[in-house]
């Protein structure tokens, strides 16, 4: 594999690439063709030892990997006929968010998500993923729009978080994050949400409120970045590990906090070393999930996503 | 008009908040003041008006009819869900966030009435650890909402928070959407919801409830916003406009509604209730 890489990854693809160049020069020689096996052997459980021990840093690595999937990325996979819709009819199309129709199973699907770039042009573009106040309020509209014509509604989820600016903030950023809460809630169409990235914070939930909460193996979901966490709280941005740890953001942390509804498994290696087969399991977890939604009467569907939010938090009662 | 000659506004139930001492300067302009004047007139600097912070129990007798109060879920207290630990354990801080702020948590939740009319009401204690939002802020201000919406009342919150807490990490994030779904479920039945700021109400309570009132109001002078203004500065590397983020520039932008001085607050909610209700 080529592209950029993390440091953990290194010894993996170091091993991978003389693996690659062996096979090239092979021929039938009989010792290199034993050499490769005994390296393809090594590769192979040196990355199952490296993921098995994986620190809540490095996964917080891999949710920002720079080959991970986007969300453009499995709407080209999972879905037919993609049609992006632009703009919140207001003051501006925000391109960290795409959204548009599309066909799922056969299907009419509304898909919204947030967008990373893969490049410094493209990351300018997509201002890194995260919204200014359009973006939030386009994802609304385009709720609003699948609600009127009964289609139910996927969303993406994967920011560093909502952007923090002067026009931002002139613009109503709280106004624009809080108003999709409270679309979302009660929203008349089964929603399932995927967090298949970084869920930073308020920015990820203006996206996550949910009949269904997915999250790929990989990916967190925070209220407040490490590096964030760690310059209020240690005063000193570096100790971002250490606020990864406490922060308990994995995506098996959400899980068993009860947040996360299920944790879908990635390819060995991360999502970025085979994004076909990310995108077939998804696939088969989102059609399992909304099937069971479009069963639900509308009445239903909204008493128990009003549910499933009423009983989130820990705490405990003196009587 | 000289501060000396001003007419003192009426006390209503204000409590001293204000540290004890005979003389005390105004923070804002610098005058030098007697310490009881500011605290009869709601903490409010006679000279020039600066709001002195209130506490959660001063702010809430302000504003409701004397007596009329019944606390709602006082006995829901703090957990430990992660087992969070910083410099300092999130134990200690809770431990210390009481002893600081004398209140159980960062809210003061329950039904009272304003001008005689039944009305739930939050108030946020931004002495507990900034007013930041846990399964406690999230759970008593639900239940406020969830018996406001029963009994057929509006429902009022006084927001002072620094956002969502980072010790109960993702569960606190959740308080966002678990509040503001009760806040819609009061929208669909009709009830009026309305939301005042006080300095400050950032990060995720803006972002969700605080912004959400039928009618916004926000105090004079108070920080108000998505980002806190070192996050901004940090991000944009530039240093932001006088004035960014108060209140006044929010009523600028079109986010709240009012301005409304400290000690014409009560009046004003009465009004809105009243109006909203057609009681």
């Amino acid at each position: 594999m080529d592209g950029p890489t993390l440091e953990f990854e290194r010894p993996i693809l170091d091993l991978e690439r003389k693996i690659e160049e062996l096979k090239r020069a092979r021929g039938s020689d009989r010792k290199l063709i034993a050499e490769i096996d005994r390296l393809e052997a090594k590769a192979s459980s040196l990355l199952d030892q490296t993921f098995a021990k994986l620190t809540p840093w490095q996964q917080v690595q891999l949710s920002r990997h720079p080959a991970r999937p986007y969300t453009l990325d499995y709407v080209e996979r999972l879905t037919e006929e993609f049609v992006e819709l632009h703009g919140d009819r207001a003051f501006a199309d925000d391109e960290a968010i795409v959204g548009g129709l599309c066909y799922f199973d056969h299907q009419p699907l509304m898909v919204i998500g947030h967008q990373k770039g893969r490049n410094t042009k493209e990351n300018m573009r997509r201002n890194f993923g995260m919204p200014r106040p359009e973006g939030y309020r386009k994802a609304k509209r385009l709720m609003e729009l699948a609600e009127r014509f009964n289609v139910p509604v996927l969303t993406f989820i994967d920011t560093p978080g909502a952007y923090p600016g002067i026009g931002a903030e002139e613009r109503g950023q709280a106004e624009a994050i809080a108003k999709n809460l409270e679309v979302m809630i009660r929203l008349e169409v089964p929603i399932i949400a995927v967090v298949i990235g970084e869920g930073g914070s308020g920015g990820a939930l203006a996206l996550g409120v949910a009949d269904r909460i997915l999250m790929l193996q990989y990916s967190v979901y925070s209220v407040i970045s490490p590096e964030g966490c760690a310059s209020i709280l240690w005063k000193d941005g570096s100790k971002a590990e250490d606020a990864a740890r406490v922060l308990n953001l994995r995506a098996q942390d959400i899980k068993r906090l009860e947040i996360a509804d299920e944790v879908i498994e990635e390819p060995r290696g991360g999502a970025h070393r085979d994004v076909d087969v990310m995108a077939r399991r998804l696939q088969s977890a989102l059609a399992r999930h909304l099937s069971a939604l479009r069963a639900l009467d509308t009445e239903v569907l909204l008493a128990q996503r009003y549910e499933k939010f009423r009983r989130m938090g820990v705490w405990s009662e003196r009587t | 008009m000289a501060w000396w000659r001003r007419k003192r506004a009426v006390t209503g139930e204000v409590k001293k908040s204000v540290p004890k001492g005979v003389w005390s300067k105004c923070p804002s302009c610098g005058e030098i003041l007697v310490e009881s004047d500011i605290v009869d007139n709601r903490s409010v600097c006679p000279a020039c008006g600066y709001h002195h912070p209130l506490t959660a129990r001063d702010r809430l007798a302000s504003i409701i009819d004397k007596g009329s109060f019944v606390e709602l879920g006082m006995g829901v207290e703090p957990e430990d869900p992660l087992g969070f630990k910083d410099s300092k354990r999130y134990r200690d801080r809770i431990k210390q966030a009481k002893k600081k702020s004398g209140e159980s948590e960062a809210v003061i939740a329950g039904t009272a009435t304003i001008g005689g009319r039944p009305v739930g009401v939050g108030v946020m204690v931004f002495a507990y650890m900034g007013g930041s939002m846990g399964s406690v802020v999230g759970e008593r201000l639900t239940r406020m909402l969830e018996v406001s919406l029963e009994r057929r009342h509006p429902a009022i919150i006084c927001s002072a928070s620094g956002g969502a807490r980072m010790q109960e990490g993702i569960l606190s994030l959740m308080q966002m959407a678990k509040v503001t779904a009760a806040i819609s479920r009061l929208r669909e039945a009709g009830q009026p919801y309305i939301s005042v700021m006080h300095h400050p109400t950032t990060g995720g309570v803006a972002a969700s409830f605080s912004m959400l009132g039928d009618v916004n109001i926000a105090e004079p002078g108070a920080l108000i916003g998505f980002a806190g203004p070192r996050v901004i500065e940090q991000t944009i590397r530039q240093t932001l406009p006088e004035g960014f983020q108060r209140s006044e520039f929010l009523l600028e932008h079109g986010h709240v509604d009012m301005i409304v001085q400290r000690e014409a607050l009560r009046d004003r909610l009465d009004y809105l209730v009243r109006i909203l209700t057609h009681r």
